[in-house]
This record gives structure tokens, sequence and C-alpha cells, in this order.
């Protein structure tokens, strides 16, 4: 079985970003970035499925400048077995990542899409499902375990009523919620042989895909910052600073 | 004019209150109409209910056999069915929204906006990004605007209305590809998280599943929801569905309670709507201590019980 993985280059999840003065975006400039965590805990699984003997290539994908190579480098290095760039001057949002993912899809031919559920940047949340409905492929977002039969997979989702189940028959797109699995870390002869491994460029026009307009970006801005509370010494002072805010009776 | 379509979240027998805020939502659009979209298997309660938002124009109860346990795949393309007659599609940013809306709008070959916080424009909508850290201006491109909608950023309407409810049949493709097994849940009774007034909250610093029983002691004398940071998720204290943050649940209840919750961004980023945080937390340098309102330094074994005891005991 072949898998696909998407993989999105993102401002590193420990990194305090800061939003530009004349509000036009958040500054990129040396912030550390890396691939986006719920992109890891995919490619994860994929690897998971290959030591398992279910899967037997990984592709891993990655859209935007010539940047993200590092990311697909990286992929190589945990596992990956072939890497594509498609390139553009920048990430496309989720309704043309979406177009072009489909289209490479229908080139390759993967019976398994895996996903992030969502970039930890942008937070849309909205790729996979978008892709799946392109493809008319079944989707199973949010999933916390994923169990493969030979034609269909069995698939916990993480909503908000608790965990539910889902049969869907392959080929599907998964997204993957934060429980399901741990990702390893690459090992160093690993990235070092990854660094020497090709990274195929698929370009959109080679895929023949057509984009649609995009919401515009009218500014950034940083949230209202609460106001300084204060502190307390004790349980019943606690109770007293309630009962003024008439949140206790 | 805007003509705005509400996709309902229920369950089969109640209305998610999730709905309610959408409609919130949809208001500030300053339509000439709101319908709600109910797709059910038979007329059923959650459409009544519906009915009874104020502000909305009319129910559409759409019935079909698939529509009982309806999967996204099942329910996107009777949304992009009914969108065509609308200039907006909003449902909630709840699991539910989230799983449905992008692909109704991937039918459409439109963009959407996820986790409106605020609606400046009939096409210009406030939301966050990076976990919250920043809030972006968006302007949709021309065409159907296809949003979900943060929904403790809107409050409830009344509940005075009396709007029709109309019955529809689609004739659309429906999938049979994806089949829905089961959902295991675990509220254990407790107010819903993502509407309740108060939530208790845990962290890493609970230390134990036992010890969460504090958690749960306190959030019953307070009528409260049971909330947790995602170390205490990970750590096997509480089930999953309990975590509130960028990866879990959004909440704006009135008080928030957090014990042993060091304050990670993506824990901030699910409670920065609260009207009122209480931190309690051994470590005074705790980054929760910089969004308290009120902050207590000290060991949560002993300040949780002697909350619980300080307050009054009619409280159920």
């Amino acid at each position: 079985m072949k898998v696909l993985v998407s993989v999105k280059r993102v401002v590193d999840y420990n990194v305090r970003i800061q939003v530009k003065p004349d509000g036009s975006g958040v500054m990129l400039d040396g912030v550390k970035m890396s691939m986006n965590p719920f992109d890891e805990i995919a490619l994860e699984e994929a690897i998971r499925l290959k030591e398992a003997g279910k899967a037997t290539q990984i592709v891993a994908v990655s859209i935007g400048p010539q940047a993200v190579q590092e990311q697909l480098r990286s992929a190589l290095a945990l596992g990956a077995d072939r890497a594509i760039h498609i390139p553009l001057d920048a990430a496309p949002q989720p309704v043309n990542a979406a177009r072009a993912l489909a289209e490479l899809a229908r080139r390759e031919n993967p019976e398994l899409i895996l996903m992030g559920k969502q970039a930890i940047d942008d937070d849309c949340n909205q790729t996979p499902q978008m892709l799946a409905a392109l493809l008319g492929w079944p989707q199973a977002t949010f999933a916390s375990k994923i169990e493969l039969a030979d034609k269909t997979a069995t698939v916990a989702r993480e909503v908000d009523a608790g965990l539910e189940f889902l049969l869907v028959d392959l080929p599907a797109v998964i997204s993957a919620d934060l429980r399901l699995n741990i990702p390893r870390y690459p090992k160093l002869p690993d990235i070092m042989k990854a660094r020497r491994l090709p990274i195929e460029t698929v370009t959109p026009e080679d895929l023949g895909v057509e984009f649609v307009p995009e919401a515009r970006l009218l500014k950034v801005a940083p949230p209202p910052k609460r106001q300084a509370g204060r502190k307390v010494v004790s349980v019943d002072e606690l109770v007293a600073a309630l009962r003024e805010r008439g949140l206790l009776s | 004019m805007s003509k705005v379509l509400v996709i309902a979240e229920h369950d089969g027998e109640t209305l998610n209150l999730s709905t309610s805020r959408t409609v919130a939502c949809a208001l500030a659009l300053g339509p000439e109409a709101v319908d709600v979209a109910v797709f059910a298997e038979a007329e059923n309660k959650p459409a009544e209910a519906a009915a009874r938002l104020n502000g909305v124009t009319r129910v559409l109860l759409v019935e079909h056999a698939a529509n009982r346990n309806p999967v996204a795949a099942v329910l996107a393309p009777q949304v992009s069915a009914l969108a065509k007659d609308y200039t907006h599609v909003l449902a909630p940013a709840t699991t539910f929204g989230k799983d449905v809306l992008p692909r109704a709008a991937a039918l459409l070959g439109v963009p959407q906006v996820s986790d409106i916080m605020r609606v400046l424009g009939r096409n210009v909508f406030e939301r966050p990004i990076y976990a919250g850290n920043a809030l972006e201006t968006i302007e949709t491109p021309p065409g159907i605007v296809v949003a979900t909608v943060r929904t403790a950023s809107f409050k409830a309407v009344a509940e005075t209305g009396s709007a029709p409810v109309e019955k529809i049949s689609l004739d659309f493709d429906c999938p049979t590809h994806t089949r829905f097994l089961r959902v295991e849940g675990s509220s254990g009774g407790r107010p819903d998280l993502q509407s309740a007034r108060v939530v208790v909250s845990g962290g890493r610093g609970l230390a134990s599943k036992e010890n969460f029983d504090l958690i749960y002691a306190l959030a019953d004398r307070l009528g409260a929801a049971v909330g947790a940071s995602r170390a205490a998720v990970d750590a096997g204290f509480v089930p999953n569905d309990l975590q509130v943050g960028q990866t879990g649940k959004i909440i704006a209840p009135e008080l928030y309670l957090a014990f042993g919750i060091s304050g990670a961004i993506q824990h901030l980023a699910g409670i920065k709507d609260a009207g009122t945080i209480v931190a309690v937390n051994k470590d005074p340098d705790a980054p929760i201590f910089e969004v308290a309102d009120i902050g207590l330094v000290g060991d949560l074994f002993e300040v949780l019980p002697a909350l619980a005891d300080a307050l009054p005991k009619d409280k159920s």
C-alpha cells in the first residue's frame, strides 16, 4: 500500500510569535521553523504502518518555497521513501493546497493519505476535509487510532462528545490528532543520508492545478491583553475576591 | 443583503448550544434571512428547538435515512446543494462543524473561513491564528461565504421565537463509503464543557488520576464542568474530550479555575475569552499567572479541599 503524507513548514510550536508593528503579519525573520507537529504524527503513523508490513511506500509532499525542502529532508530522514516538492512562492491557503494535493493524488494513486488535522500557524483545520471532497474519498478526521484491514480502515475520532468510530473504505484521507502516536526523532546517520537523497519537483503547471481566489489578508493584530490580575494569599481571600466579583453566592 | 444558512448541530434529541451561538454570529451580518438547516432521519425535537431561536426565519428540516448519525461525506453534498440559495453558510467551529464544512466548501469551490470571532463586514471577519496569539482580519473573495464560528465569541440568542419548520427532501448522491459505528462518551453527567458557566480545570500538578477526584468534588460543589490541560490528558488522568486549548476545546465560561496548570500558550489559547480566570499553582513564575485575574501561589492539595469547604453547601 502506498501512503501519501503531507508536511507543512511552520513556526516551531515553542516560539512565542510577535506581530509586526505595521500589522502586515507575524515576524518570521530568524524564527525557528519546523515540521507542523500534527504532520509529524501523520508521518509517524505512516512509518509504523510500513514497519508493520502494511505500507510499502511512503511519499512525503510539501507545498511552498524552496525552504520547505528542509522539512521534506526531515521526512526522508524519518523514513519516507520519496519526497515531492510542489514549488510556490508561499504556502497556499487550504482551498488551493487541497486542489494541488488532489491533482498529485490522482497521479500517485495512494491508497491512503495521512495528514495533520491542522497547521499550528493558520489553525485552519480544512485541508484534509477539502482534499477528501475533491477526490470523492471518505474522510476520517481527528484520528486517535487507525486499524487497517484489506480494503477498509476503522478509525477512532476525537469528537466533542468523546470518541467516534468510523469504518471507511480505502482509499481514504485520514487526519491525525495529537494522541494518534508519539513521533520519533530522526537518527543522525539517517539525517546525513537524507541530505543526499533526491527531492522530486512537480510544479502546479505539471499537475494542471486550477487555483481559485483566496481570502485576502487585511490586518494582523495582537490579541487584546487581559488586565493584570492580583495575587491572593489564602483560600479565604480567594473566596472573598470571587464574592466581590459576584461569582459566588 | 445577506441570506444566511446555519447548519444545526444536534444528536437527534437535543439541539447543541453551539447552534444558537452560530445564529448569533449570523445575526451580526445584519441579514434579511437566517435559515437553520437540521439534517435528521425524521422530524425531531432539535428542529423544534431551532424554530424557537430568536432571529431565525425558517427551519429547513432535511429528512433522509442517512441523516441518522450522519458523517461528513453524507452531510457535505446536502449542505452544498442547499448553499446555492444563500450568501453565507455558517456552522459552529466544533468537531462537528470542522469536519463537515470544509468538505462542503470544497464541493462549492470556495475557501472556508475557520473560527470567526468577529464580523466586521459581510465578507470581512476576524479570526485567531497561531493558537490565538494573533488575530487576523480577512476579506473573503466574491462568492458564497462558508465559515465556522468560534462559539465562545458569541452569546446564545434568546429562545422566544417561533419560526416555521419546512420539510425538505434533497436530491443528492449519497455515498456509502463511510459507515458510522458508535460513539463512546464520557461526560459523567456534569455540565457540557463548552456551555458551562463555571469550569474547574486540572493539570499535571494533580499528579494522578485519583487526585483528579479533588477537581471533580470542587466542580460538583460549584455545578461546574471539568476541564484539563493536555499534560493531564496525556498522563491519563482524564479522557481527552476534557482537554482545553488550541487542539482541544475553546471555552468562554464566566469563571475558570485552573489548578496545577502551568499555562502553556496552547492551553491559554483555549481560555482567553473566559470572564474571570483563577489560577492556583505552587510555582509563582508559572505563565498562567500572567493571564489570571486572581492568583494564589500554593499547594493545590491544600487549596482544593479548603476551597470546597469554604463554599456554600447548598449548590449541587
